[in-house]
């Protein structure tokens, strides 16, 4: 089954960005963000009729827009396929992306950079569904870089600012190790196969291929695209560059580092499922890293400070959980998780750019608080996202982590325990920003960092207009009811049978577990921050040293200094700058060619001497040296 | 009897003694006409080996170079009197401006 409409998902944003790109200033600001929101509001309508009547049908459907690439046995087709898992994803791209448009109309309201963000946030979102509708890896590797790249640009929006433009850069390096992992492990699958006399790139044609393959170079393979995935994803050991992308600006946050990109590492292990599959050794490695990097994350997340930040510790533990889900075969749970969590945490970083927005641009819990009722929409919504997330039950977050955690339990209680204590731990710092924000007294007798004009915003706080508040309502209501949308019951025909179904084994007790774990979180979190406001100092003094590692974040970033990113520094300068290119390049090649004409000229410019009759001397000989020549060889 | 070598002999000696007083001579104007001397050295060369070879080419060319050698002369005249209005001199030796 074909249909050309499919082409029109991802290039309605593409068209989108290149009117606003070209023309950004002819327009205006009002017609930039209707073009803005228009383009993907159009991708979300044209992927929900494709989806209702093609995918719900159990159809699946190919738009071949063009031969990419054609080269001997090697053939790429710039393709476009919607199946339940990309269907799904590209409704959540689209529609989480059109909400978060529409609020961007409100939050970059008078900013200088109006039609350039729009541009950036159409381009990423033509980039996203080009990966996640990708009909071949080759085309998902161009989405992948091309995600990337918006990321870095709008990580570092605000260019002029020093620590943004280096999260941009950050984000990018960080990023790049990742990816060459991926491209590694591209060649080699598509290395293999052409070995086998399979050469394809295609999903549907590797797929019934890589049975064929020997089950190590499955497991090395496997291992590169996570390789891959730990990076766009931010997982442990690559995880260091997204909580600083929070520089960007906040719908950015919502949009490209919490909904939408960073979960293009699990749909590309979901995607690669029959590969993964294959190798159980990289399967636990997935479920491992990404139980790990969910409490460990999670932990630091219960100190921070700064709300965007907190809540970009907690996308990192929720991407764990989805590596959990993926890791441990339950990849329809997985998605649930990546669906619900879209939803939910686009809601509270929309909210925190809301509580910003009110504060004019303060971001630090300390100094916010008693805001419930300045901002009453803000508040009822995030309060909302917030029980989603930590798992209280009737919610989206609820249904979801309960099935990747069954899932886990079912495989390896070390998993799965690890998953139900940071359950546990989200449930806490959630509330723990909560209470912060809204709760208690505002704090005026700190001193505002950097100048005055921040702190001054507290005292007229004021709610949000409806442009950002409606997203934030529509937001809410996807957290509350997206528990109950069937994404499993989609899913599942696609995953096929072997995966069974997240409940499982021990369903009851790991439903109970995760209630009263979220319980207790929500709890602590009561009992600490609203009943007795003076313990969490009190803990931070007692725990001094625990604290401050946690402060901190374990030091990784500067253990990451220390051993990789100053090592390669001074090789790069002592080695490559100082030598390579100093010395040999530009002193020994450049200087030493020019100086060798520089001495030939000083020694041949004696023969000018400006005499026209020495000249003629000259060409005597030279006719009397030829003539000679002539008559004496 | 006088044949073709005597004829080319006499052109060698006048284009000889035109080079060196191309050579060594001070003033351009001496210069210049050794120059001529050589032209008309070369033109005895063509004429007289066209006569003996029967072939009228040589006297062709031999108008060629008499009409450019007029043409040179004016030319170089004329070089001659701006030299000589810019430096006042006609001394090559003192015309040595273009050099390292």
């Amino acid at each position: 089954m074909e249909t050309e409409l499919i082409r029109w998902i991802p290039l309605s944003p593409l068209l989108g960005f290149i009117i606003i790109g070209l023309l950004n200033r002819q327009l205006g600001n009002k017609l930039v963000g209707l073009i803005g929101c228009s383009s993907v509001g159009a991708a979300f309508i044209i992927a929900l009729s494709l989806f209702s009547t093609h995918v719900l049908a159990g159809e699946e459907v190919l738009d071949n827009v063009l031969t990419w690439i054609s080269s001997g046995n090697l053939d790429i087709s710039f393709a476009y396929k919607l199946d339940p898992l990309s269907g799904v994803m590209a409704l959540v791209v689209s529609g989480v992306g059109f909400v978060i448009h529409v609020y961007s109309v409100g939050y970059m309201h008078g900013d200088r950079g109006y039609g350039r963000y729009f541009a950036f946030l159409n381009l990423f979102v033509f980039f996203m569904l080009t990966l996640v509708l990708a009909d071949n890896i080759v085309l998902l590797y161009m989405g992948w870089e091309g995600v990337g790249l918006c990321s870095y640009l709008l990580i570092g929006f605000w260019y002029e600012k020093k620590s943004a433009s280096d999260a941009g850069k950050k984000a990018f390096i960080v990023n790049r190790i990742g990816d060459f992992g991926f491209l590694l492990g591209l060649i080699l699958l598509f290395w293999s196969l052409s070995d086998l006399g399979m050469p394809s790139l295609s999903f549907d044609k590797i797929k019934p291929a890589v049975s064929q393959l020997d089950p190590s170079t499955i497991t090395i393979i496997c291992l590169l695209l996570f390789m891959g995935a730990t990076g766009k994803s931010a997982q442990l050991p690559l995880y260091v560059w997204l909580p600083d992308a929070m520089e960007g600006p906040t719908p950015v946050s919502a949009l490209i580092h919490a909904a939408t990109m960073v979960t293009a590492g699990v749909y590309m292990v979901a995607r690669m499922h029959f590969l993964f599959d294959l190798s159980p050794v990289a399967s636990s490695v997935v479920a491992w890293v990404g139980a790990v990097t969910a409490v460990y994350t999670a932990t630091i997340a219960l100190v921070q400070n700064d709300i965007k930040r907190v809540l970009a510790y907690s996308t990192i533990s929720q991407l764990g959980y989805m590596f959990i889900g993926v890791g441990v075969g339950a990849y329809a749970a997985g998605i649930f998780h990546l669906v619900t969590h879209a939803f939910f945490k686009a809601l509270l970083f929309l909210g925190a750019g809301s509580v910003m927005h009110a504060l004019g641009g303060e971001t630090d819990l300390r100094r916010m608080g008693g805001l419930r009722g300045k901002v009453p929409w803000t508040f009822w919504t995030m309060f909302i996202g917030c029980m989603a997330i930590a798992g209280v039950p009737g919610l989206s977050g609820f249904f979801s982590k309960e099935a990747i955690l069954g899932a886990a339990l079912g495989k390896n209680v070390g998993i799965g325990a690890l998953g139900i204590v940071g359950a546990g731990l989200t449930a806490f710092y959630m509330f723990r920003l909560l209470f912060m924000t809204f709760f208690g007294t505002p704090h005026p007798a700190l001193p505002p960092e950097g100048g005055g004009i921040k702190g001054e915003g507290e005292k007229h706080a004021h709610e949000s207009p409806w442009v950002m508040l409606v997203p934030l309502v529509i937001l809410a209501f996807f957290s509350v009811i997206g528990g109950y949308l069937s994404v499993e019951g989609v899913l599942h025909p696609f995953f096929g049978a072997e995966h069974p179904a997240a409940e499982g084994e021990g369903g009851e007790l790991v439903m109970g577990l995760s209630i009263l774990m979220a319980l207790i979180g929500i709890g602590l979190a009561t009992y600490l921050y609203v009943m007795k406001p003076g313990i969490p100092q009190f803990l931070a003094w007692r725990l001094n040293s625990v604290y401050k590692l946690l402060l901190n974040k374990y030091y990784v970033d500067e253990i990451y200094d220390a051993l990789i990113v100053n090592p390669i520094k001074s090789i790069s300068t002592m080695l490559l700058w100082k030598f390579m290119d100093v010395g040999v390049i530009d002193n020994l090649l450049v200087n030493g060619s020019a100086s060798v004409v520089k001495f030939f000229g000083r020694t041949f410019r004696r023969i000018q001497v400006g005499n026209a009759q020495a000249y003629a001397l000259f060409i005597a000989i030279g006719v009397l040296l030829i003539l000679g020549h002539f008559m004496w060889r | 009897m006088i044949g073709l070598s005597h004829y080319l002999i006499l052109a060698a000696m006048l284009f000889a003694v035109g080079t060196l007083g191309v050579l060594t001579r001070r003033n351009i104007l001496i210069i210049f006409l050794s120059i001529e001397l050589m032209l008309n050295a070369v033109n005895l060369a063509f004429v007289s080996a066209s006569r003996f070879l029967h072939n009228m080419d040589g006297q062709a060319i031999a108008f060629f170079v008499i009409a450019v050698a007029a043409a040179e002369a004016a030319v170089g005249l004329s070089i001659l009197i701006a030299i000589y209005r810019a430096r006042g001199t006609l001394n090559v030796d003192e015309v040595n401006i273009m050099r390292w």
